[in-house]
């Protein structure tokens, strides 16, 4: 068959009239075959046009011919009206051709539909099984909800009366089947459901193979209605399992009794628990059994095609046993039987077995047995020819990994790595990083595992892998030291991947003090190593490494001079590229112009991040797509729980109380928020402004306050051409370590459209009360997707307690009244600092308004000195404050002190202030 | 739990090695465009395999499941928790129908008898699932609508 020893020649004399057409000779080209084709259109057209009315026989013919060329890829725009005409006709192949032409034909032109309904309902009415097949062979291949409309009340009764032949119910329940798919709400259940199901008992195979489907189906959206079908199936099921193979005939193939039928029942069994009947339970547990013994039976014929008729079954079998997850017995069984299936000759089977197993992995009765296949499957890693079968296998290691095995597997994946097919290297990077960190019993293992995927893989690293391993080294003290060893060793390696600089770049940014003390390791030697590789790299690893350096003044004093020489250095402070820039010009100043306390607070060590779901896990599902991982990995977390955050839980954290929200994100650009903190200094005496700005995305400000309520409007504008999916900006207030439970600000917001055109802009109104005083700022995560990959952006919303601020116009007399009033210590706060801008005594001016106190004129003896007042408006209380600025313009110095009956906001309010001068 | 999925066949391919389609059967709302592209995926994804490997392949959210006769590919395409060997061993049936109906089946008979061949697949197929799997019962019911023409 098929082994193209025929000459090929038309038989029919349909045959005969199309061959033309058709040109199988590869001599002739392309343009000759438009050109007779569309010879023979115009004259299809001019006959369908003529005067002469064509007969039932040309029509088809013509239409026939019309099918023909469309299949063989040219448009059709005509002889729709001639198709529908075919239908009434009362000869079969008339009739046939113009169903086909409609089936085939119908998505290029839906109008078609509302024309033939008629025609179809005829024919299901004629009572003539060959018609009536037609009709809803035609209904179940279009299967449009105009279809359902029309018809779902029709298929059903034909379906189930008396009278209907076999043939047409088969056709009936898979058309109901169809329309039931496109459209359940117009299938409305009634009394042919029960019916329905007794067809399981019918006599005719055929008629049970298509209702067991449509039971199936229905039985998945209305478990309870379709109940009975359990027992009825099992029963069927245990009769043909049971058949000697000739009892069958017709439906026996190669020696095995109905194979396609028991595997649809068997699947119908899996939409329900085992049965609770134990007679039934009892029947269904000798049909798995007998399904399992006869795999052990000597084959009945040396064909694939009955091996793979028996493990067909065997294997949906299999899955039945998975599903019920009850019966340790059979799952062992099953497991026994997969691991012969291992190392059988036969690919698929191999194949399918690792499938198999991946599933019976994650049950607590077959995880043990499973895991004793180690060997052979680590083996199918290193010898299989067909990379899914490899697939499987890393698959199959995956879900098989536990605690036990995780160094044995880890350590497999990674040699595997090394050889490893590309387009399989991502999800194996993935998952290795995953298992590393599940499984680590101690952190330097998983640094080094991290570190070898890196070498080994670095271009399938993500940036959710490093992220990762950056959240993790931040959140382990006890791991930092080691870490920052270990990058520092690897990057010593002449050729070492960009991914391994951006984790050795933030490392060493954080930790590198800790390893400075050896000489082999000096400030300087870490520094030289780091800048070694910075001109080799991409834009966003060299900002990365900027940040790195900045920490490294604050972390080393002795490399500073060092440091700002290469910032100073054009190409730093003239980079083209302008986040470089940026950084450049701002960390220089930093530098320069701070003090060693303000440095250490900006450049602070990154604060733990909170726990959360792993990034890395998110991407494997979201690769894998949602169905086929998170089974698998609901159990994994519900196994590993203990592990899941470490072998002990880690330290809480200021920011890792941040409330209901997703938390913040990982932003890795190497000063976090700290940076962020500085950035928005600026707001605190105004309040419109560009907030944040990167390649990608602007984030605009407008915002105004009255008493303790507030309103700001955000703006998100896309920089880019190209669309923000998913675009989710979240604004977080953060408590203060002092209360971890009471709320100082009410935020409410609208979620924003979540796609962002490119080039636009899209608003968002944040409703702010302040319920009482506060010091953290609250945060703004964003998240979307841009192009493939995921962007967190989290920015501080300047929201900042001078908002709620309400001036008081005052007398000289009143002020210092109230001021001697407030002496109690606890209501002075007084700062004495350097001027950082120059003092200018209009910006001073403008800066105290902006504040949002009265400025006070000639109320303090002292002309030069600025005195302002005003009540802070809280939900719970109401405070006044006084402030009293007194420049030093011959030291260049500021003393700043505020008075306020509330010792937390007169020291909220003070340090707010102290930073603008 | 896991459900036993929706089951159902996406479509039925048959190309050719160069990747003429000799029979594109869709079970599911595609475009033409769409369609066009499906074929030209799988074409691409199968041709390349070789006898060594599985008679499986992962394809978008999907799976192919197809065998190779003489220079032709049958595909379908299923859900990824269909019955792997269910699904190949219903398209060797198919092929033994075909054999027998056109009297040792070749590239061309399913060329010029295109009507026909749908009419086989509506037979054994219908609405994405299989519906009668009888060679015997499929080939009486073939030639008795063959003797209506």
């Amino acid at each position: 068959m098929l082994a193209g020893s025929r000459p090929g020649v038309g038989k029919a004399a349909t045959s005969r009239r199309l061959a033309p057409l058709c040109s199988p000779s590869p001599g002739k080209s392309k343009e000759a075959e438009i050109k007779r084709i569309n010879k023979e259109l115009a004259n299809i057209r001019s006959k369908f046009k003529g005067d002469k009315a064509l007969d039932g026989y040309s029509k088809k013919k013509y239409v026939c011919k019309l099918l023909f060329i469309f299949l063989l890829g040219h448009d059709i725009d005509f002889g729709h009206m001639e198709a529908v005409n075919l239908l009434s006709s009362n000869r079969y192949t008339e009739k046939q051709i113009g169903y086909l032409f409609i089936s085939v034909l119908v998505n290029s032109n839906s109008e078609l539909i509302r024309l033939i309904n008629n025609a179809i309902k005829n024919d299901l009415a004629s009572r003539n099984p060959t018609f009536m097949g037609l009709a809803l062979h035609c209904i179940a291949n279009v299967g449009s909800r105009e279809m359902a409309e029309a018809f779902a009340g029709e298929v059903p009764k034909i379906l189930v009366a008396g009278d209907t032949m076999d043939s047409v119910k088969q056709s009936a329940a898979l058309c109901l089947l169809r329309l039931y798919r496109t459209s359940p709400d117009l299938v409305p259940m009634g009394d042919w459901t029960s019916r329905v199901v007794h067809l399981l008992n019918d006599q005719h195979l055929g008629v049970v193979t298509a209702a067991t489907s449509l039971i199936t189906t229905l039985a998945q959206k209305n478990p309870e209605e379709f109940k009975t079908s359990v027992s009825l199936a099992v029963s069927r099921l245990s009769r043909i399992v049971t058949s000697a193979s000739t009892d069958l005939q017709d439906y026996t193939y190669y020696f095995v009794p109905a194979p396609w039928l028991s595997v649809k029942l068997l699947r119908l069994l899996q939409c329900y628990p085992p049965p609770e009947d134990p007679a039934v339970r009892g029947r269904l547990t000798e049909c798995l059994e007998t399904i399992l013994n006869k795999a052990q039976e000597p084959p009945k014929s040396k064909k694939v095609q009955h091996s793979n008729a028996k493990n067909a079954v065997l294997f949906e079998a299999i899955s039945l046993i998975i599903h019920h997850d009850s019966e340790p017995n059979l799952l062992v069984r099953a497991c026994n039987q997969l691991g012969q299936f291992l190392q059988h000759r036969e690919t698929n089977l191999r194949y399918l077995a690792l499938e198999s197993m991946c599933t019976l992995a994650s049950s607590e009765f077959s995880h043990e047995a499973v895991k004793t296949h180690i060997d052979t499957v680590i083996n199918a890693l290193k010898t299989e020819r067909d990379v899914s079968v490899r697939q499987r296998a890393v698959d199959l290691l995956y879900a098989m990994c536990d605690r036990s095995n995780a160094q044995q597997i880890v350590a497999e994946m990674l040699s595997y790595l090394e050889t490893a097919d590309y387009s399989i290297r991502e999800e194996i990077v993935l998952k290795v990083a995953i298992l590393a960190e599940k499984y680590a019993v101690d952190y330097a293992w998983y640094v080094d595992t991290i570190l070898n995927l890196i070498r080994i893989a670095g271009d399938y690293v993500s940036e959710e892998v490093w992220y990762r391993v950056i959240q993790i080294v931040i959140n382990r003290d006890d791991v930092q030291g080691y870490a920052a060893k270990t990058v520092f060793e690897a990057l010593q390696a002449p050729a070492c991947h960009e991914n391994l600089v951006k984790v050795g770049g933030y490392i060493l940014g954080e930790f590198g003090n800790l390893i400075a003390g050896d000489p082999r390791s000096s400030p300087l030697v870490q520094f030289n190593l780091l800048h070694s590789k910075f001109h080799l790299c991409s834009v966003p690893t060299r900002a990365l490494l900027l940040s790195t350096y900045i920490k490294f003044v604050n972390l080393f004093p002795e490399v500073k001079p060092t440091i700002q020489d290469v910032l100073r250095g054009d190409s730093q402070l003239r980079n083209a590229d302008v986040e470089l820039q940026q950084r450049a010009v701002e960390y220089l100043r930093l530098s320069t112009v701070a003090s060693t306390d303000i440095l250490a607070t900006v450049l602070e060590e990154m604060p733990p991040f909170p726990e959360r779901e792993s990034s890395i896990l998110a991407k494997l599902k979201k690769k894998k797509g949602p169905s086929t991982v998170t089974d698998l990995e609901d159990t994994k977390r519900e196994r590993s729980v203990d592990v899941n955050g470490g072998p002990e839980p880690a330290p809480a954290s200021a920011s890792a109380a941040v409330g209901p929200s997703p938390a913040v994100p990982a932003c890795c650009d190497g000063l976090g928020n700290n940076l962020l903190l500085f950035c928005s200094l600026m707001f605190v005496c105004k309040n419109n402004g560009v907030l944040f700005e990167n390649q990608l995305l602007q984030i605009g400000l407008k915002s105004e306050f009255r008493q303790n309520l507030g309103r700001m409007f955000i703006f998100y504008g896309n920089k880019t051409s190209t669309q923000f999916l998913n675009f989710t900006p979240t604004p977080v207030p953060r408590c203060g370590l002092d209360s971890l439970t009471r709320t100082h600000l009410n935020l409410q917001t609208k979620p924003v459209d979540p796609t962002v055109d490119g080039g636009a802009q899209v608003q968002q109104v944040v409703n702010i009360e302040c319920v009482s005083d506060f010091t953290e700022a609250p945060v703004l995560n964003i998240q979307f997707r841009y192009g493939g990959t995921f962007q967190n952006v989290s920015v501080q919303l300047p929201i900042t307690l001078n908002k709620f601020f309400q001036p008081t116009e005052m007398s000289s007399q009143d002020f210092f009244q109230r001021w001697k009033q407030l002496s109690n210590p606890q209501q002075e706060v007084q700062n004495i600092f350097k001027a950082k801008h120059p003092m200018d005594t209009e910006i001073t001016k403008a800066k105290i308004i902006g504040f949002g106190s009265a400025l006070l004129e000639e109320v303090d003896p002292n002309p030069a000195n600025f005195v302002g007042a005003g009540i802070i408006h809280t939900k719970t209380s109401q405070t006044g404050c006084l402030l009293r600025l007194e420049p030093n313009l011959q030291a260049q110095m500021y003393r700043l002190t505020l008075r306020t009956s509330k010792e937390t906001v007169s020291q909220r309010l003070c340090e707010l202030l102290s930073q603008q001068f | 739990k896991k459900l036993a999925g929706r089951g159902s066949i996406r479509f039925i391919l048959i190309q050719n090695r160069a990747g003429k389609t000799r029979l594109a059967k869709w079970y599911m709302q595609f475009d033409d465009d769409e369609k066009q592209k499906l074929i030209e995926e799988v074409h691409a994804v199968v041709t390349v395999r070789d006898a060594k490997h599985t008679n499986f392949v992962e394809f978008r959210n999907f799976k192919i499941i197809y065998r190779r006769y003489a220079g032709l590919y049958f595909c379908i395409c299923v859900d990824v928790n269909d019955n792997n060997l269910a699904y190949l061993e219903a398209i060797h049936n198919f092929v033994e129908v075909l054999n027998e109906y056109f009297h040792n089946v070749c590239e061309l008979d399913l060329v010029f008898n295109f009507y026909k061949v749908y009419t086989v697949v509506d037979e054994m197929f219908l609405a994405g699932e299989i519906r009668e799997t009888s060679q015997t019962k499929v080939l009486k019911q073939l030639l008795m609508l063959q003797s209506l023409e």
